[in-house]
């Protein structure tokens, strides 16, 4: 784990407080709270259907709440207009599960999409950004001309995350990025991620079940379940709380594995 | 849009030095602006260092970053020497990573001009042409072959999924296609009845109509809309299970395929088009007649007399006859687009066209043969 450099609760990019979502009858999440720092990674998991991917997906706006606030730079977003809403969402970049890439388009053509619905620019110009992201996240040039259904599990990650960076963006949400790689690839995303975090200073939601990630890259992990978040705080506070679905997690023997590697 | 024009640079030029002082926000939002500005810059032949100060940048991202690479790498190559000053650490780690990737061409498809493109075009329509024959007689057989397995052992043919498709491709649409056929019945007997009043032979709009729906238009109308509404949910239906590899699955598992998924909805259309076309057979009778008492003014006991000498049971029969091979292109049609779809979802979209526009050109190809072959045979 990294040291948190700088970072404090005063320091809180995204702020959600009292966030309830559901479903029909079915409450996932009730009166939740949780903060986002700037510069972090922050990992959030959980048991499966404890709300992870529904937490993130209401922060980023694909979910109505039925409750409470979400704050983005200290603005609440349900509070504000289209276009200074568009304003914020160009400051942030998403990564779903599998890439979601447009599988009519070119990988490139999908890491220009957001270029030519916010900015003007010359092809040339975005081609040459497109190149440039696909170098970054460890892509070869021709794969830019391929499409999405031509590419291994990993490389369409890797081209989601290009898209997801493609306006450089701040604030980075990740959805479960290493499920379905092998243990090399996704220690190598994780290891890009981690990179990318530092150099772009971008500061990282991510949602995961890969307790490598949570320790090679996240600077602080939250737990959710029943509802909320259990705990957060850095690894030592994980292991020293009593929960039993924390504890079997932190403690199990994968977690020992993690810890020897 | 005032932060745009907070992003600038200022340039000097001192003897053999350019001093150029990057201002405000280079990032993405600005980097068009700055792009224009940098390409600009004239530089004198006798330069041979530029320097660059970041003292007064506010705001890097690697687009601005990647400006800055990139200009250097022209400059480098024109023989000058760049070196930065006041760079903070933060832009640095930019910098770095940024020059770490060398600027790269993305590698252009390859353009074809508008006559090779024509020939190739053509080309491939024909091989796909071709490729789809093909495609259709192998499943034709191995469809007939897993219909025999499930005719020796009936326990193989699922029933209950063919009466599931039955009732869609069937129950389902006696509403919209009762509906089109008694309108049209209607529209055929008041058009033949204000055609013949002319000579006096009014009477023969019930003939008229008589054969041109029981024999043509009854089966055509009720094909043609069974490929649309059956042939597309047939196409996209499979063609979605492809994506998600369901059909994978299922032959890992050991199901066939062909005989879970396909059986049952060719089955499931040949038996209820020929059904549905009969219904729709009638209907149109009973809007031919309902015109017919109301605009000729004839009684409807005079409507069906006129009907049974005018037509012979033939006529009915024929129209019937042509429904299951009418049912079965459709279902071949359906089921081969729907397997030939990929990963993409715009190729789910073009080949439920395709098994529309394909089923209902076939249909009419077929009906055209059987016209050429029934009065060959004098029925």
């Amino acid at each position: 784990m990294r040291a948190t450099d700088g970072a404090g609760p005063s320091d809180a990019v995204i702020r959600v407080r009292g966030l309830t979502v559901g479903f029909g009858t079915q409450v996932v999440l009730e009166d939740l709270d949780i903060d986002v720092y700037r510069g972090e990674v922050l990992g959030v998991v959980g048991a499966s259907g404890s709300g992870k991917s529904v937490l993130l997906r209401s922060i980023v706006g694909l979910l109505p709440r039925w409750a409470g606030t979400v704050e983005v730079y200290g603005k609440d977003l349900s509070q504000l207009g289209r276009r200074e809403r568009i304003e914020i969402e160009r400051h942030w970049g998403v990564l779903f599960q599998d890439g979601a890439l447009f599988s009519s388009l070119t990988v490139t053509q999908n890491i220009q999409v957001p270029m030519r619905e916010h900015l003007k620019l010359p092809q040339k110009l975005m081609d040459e950004l497109a190149a440039l992201r696909l170098s970054m996240v460890g892509l070869p040039l021709d794969a830019g001309a391929k499409f999405p259904a031509e590419l291994s599990g990993g490389m369409r990650k890797r081209a989601g995350l290009a898209r997801a960076l493609a306006l450089d963006p701040e604030i980075v949400f990740l959805d479960e990025p290493t499920s379905g790689l092998d243990p090399i690839g996704a220690a190598e995303f994780d290891d890009l991620v981690g990179k990318l975090q530092q150099t772009l200073g971008l500061t990282v939601f991510m949602v995961t079940h890969d307790l490598d990630s949570l320790y090679a890259i996240c600077n602080r992990i939250a737990v959710l379940g029943e509802g909320h978040v259990l705990v957060s705080g850095d690894l030592k506070t994980m292991l020293a709380f009593e929960h039993p679905w924390v504890a079997a997690y932190f403690k199990g023997p994968r977690a020992r594995g993690a810890v020897e590697a | 849009m005032a932060e745009l024009t907070e992003a600038a640079f200022d340039c000097r030029v001192e003897q053999s030095r350019v001093h150029l002082e990057p201002r405000g926000r280079w990032t993405v939002d600005t980097l068009s602006v700055l792009e224009r500005g940098i390409a600009g810059i004239k530089i004198p032949s006798d330069a041979r260092l530029i320097d660059i100060d970041l003292a007064a940048l506010k705001e890097l991202d690697t687009a601005g970053a990647w400006l800055l690479a990139r200009s250097e790498v022209g400059w480098r190559a024109r023989g000058l020497k760049t070196a930065y000053s006041n760079v903070t650490a933060k832009h640095r780690v930019l910098l770095d990573e940024v020059a770490g990737h060398p600027l790269q061409e993305l590698p252009r498809p390859q353009q074809m001009g508008s006559i090779t493109r024509l020939l190739d075009d053509t080309g491939r329509t024909v091989i796909g042409a071709g490729d789809d024959v093909v495609r259709v007689v192998s499943f034709l057989g191995a469809s007939v072959a897993a219909l025999a397995r499930a005719v020796a052992r009936p326990r193989r043919l699922r029933f209950t999924s063919v009466i599931h498709h039955m009732e869609h491709t069937g129950l389902r649409a006696v509403g919209i296609i009762g509906l089109m056929s008694f309108l049209i019945g209607g529209i055929i007997a008041q058009q033949g009845a204000f055609q013949l009043r002319r000579f006096g032979a009014e009477l023969f709009a019930v003939d008229l109509v008589g054969i041109l729906v029981l024999r043509e238009l009854g089966v055509l109308m009720t094909a043609i809309m069974f490929a649309g509404r059956s042939g597309s949910a047939f196409t996209a239906e499979l063609g979605a299970m492809k994506m998600r590899e369901e059909i994978d699955a299922m032959r890992i598992i050991g199901l066939d395929p062909i005989e879970t998924l396909i059986v049952p909805r060719l089955i499931a259309l040949i038996v209820a088009l020929p059904m549905v076309t009969f219904m729709s057979d009638m209907l149109a009778l009973v809007g031919a007649g309902v015109v017919a008492k109301f605009y000729i003014g004839m009684s409807p006991t005079a409507f069906i007399e006129r009907l049974r000498d005018g037509i012979g049971m033939n006529t009915f029969l024929v129209g019937l006859f042509k429904a299951p091979f009418m049912a079965l292109v459709i279902g071949l049609i359906a089921c081969v687009e729907g397997l030939k779809v990929t990963g993409s979802a715009e190729s789910l979209g073009r080949q439920t066209t395709a098994s529309v526009v394909k089923a209902i050109f076939m249909v009419i190809v077929l009906d055209a043969l059987f016209a050429m072959f029934l009065s060959a045979v004098n029925w």
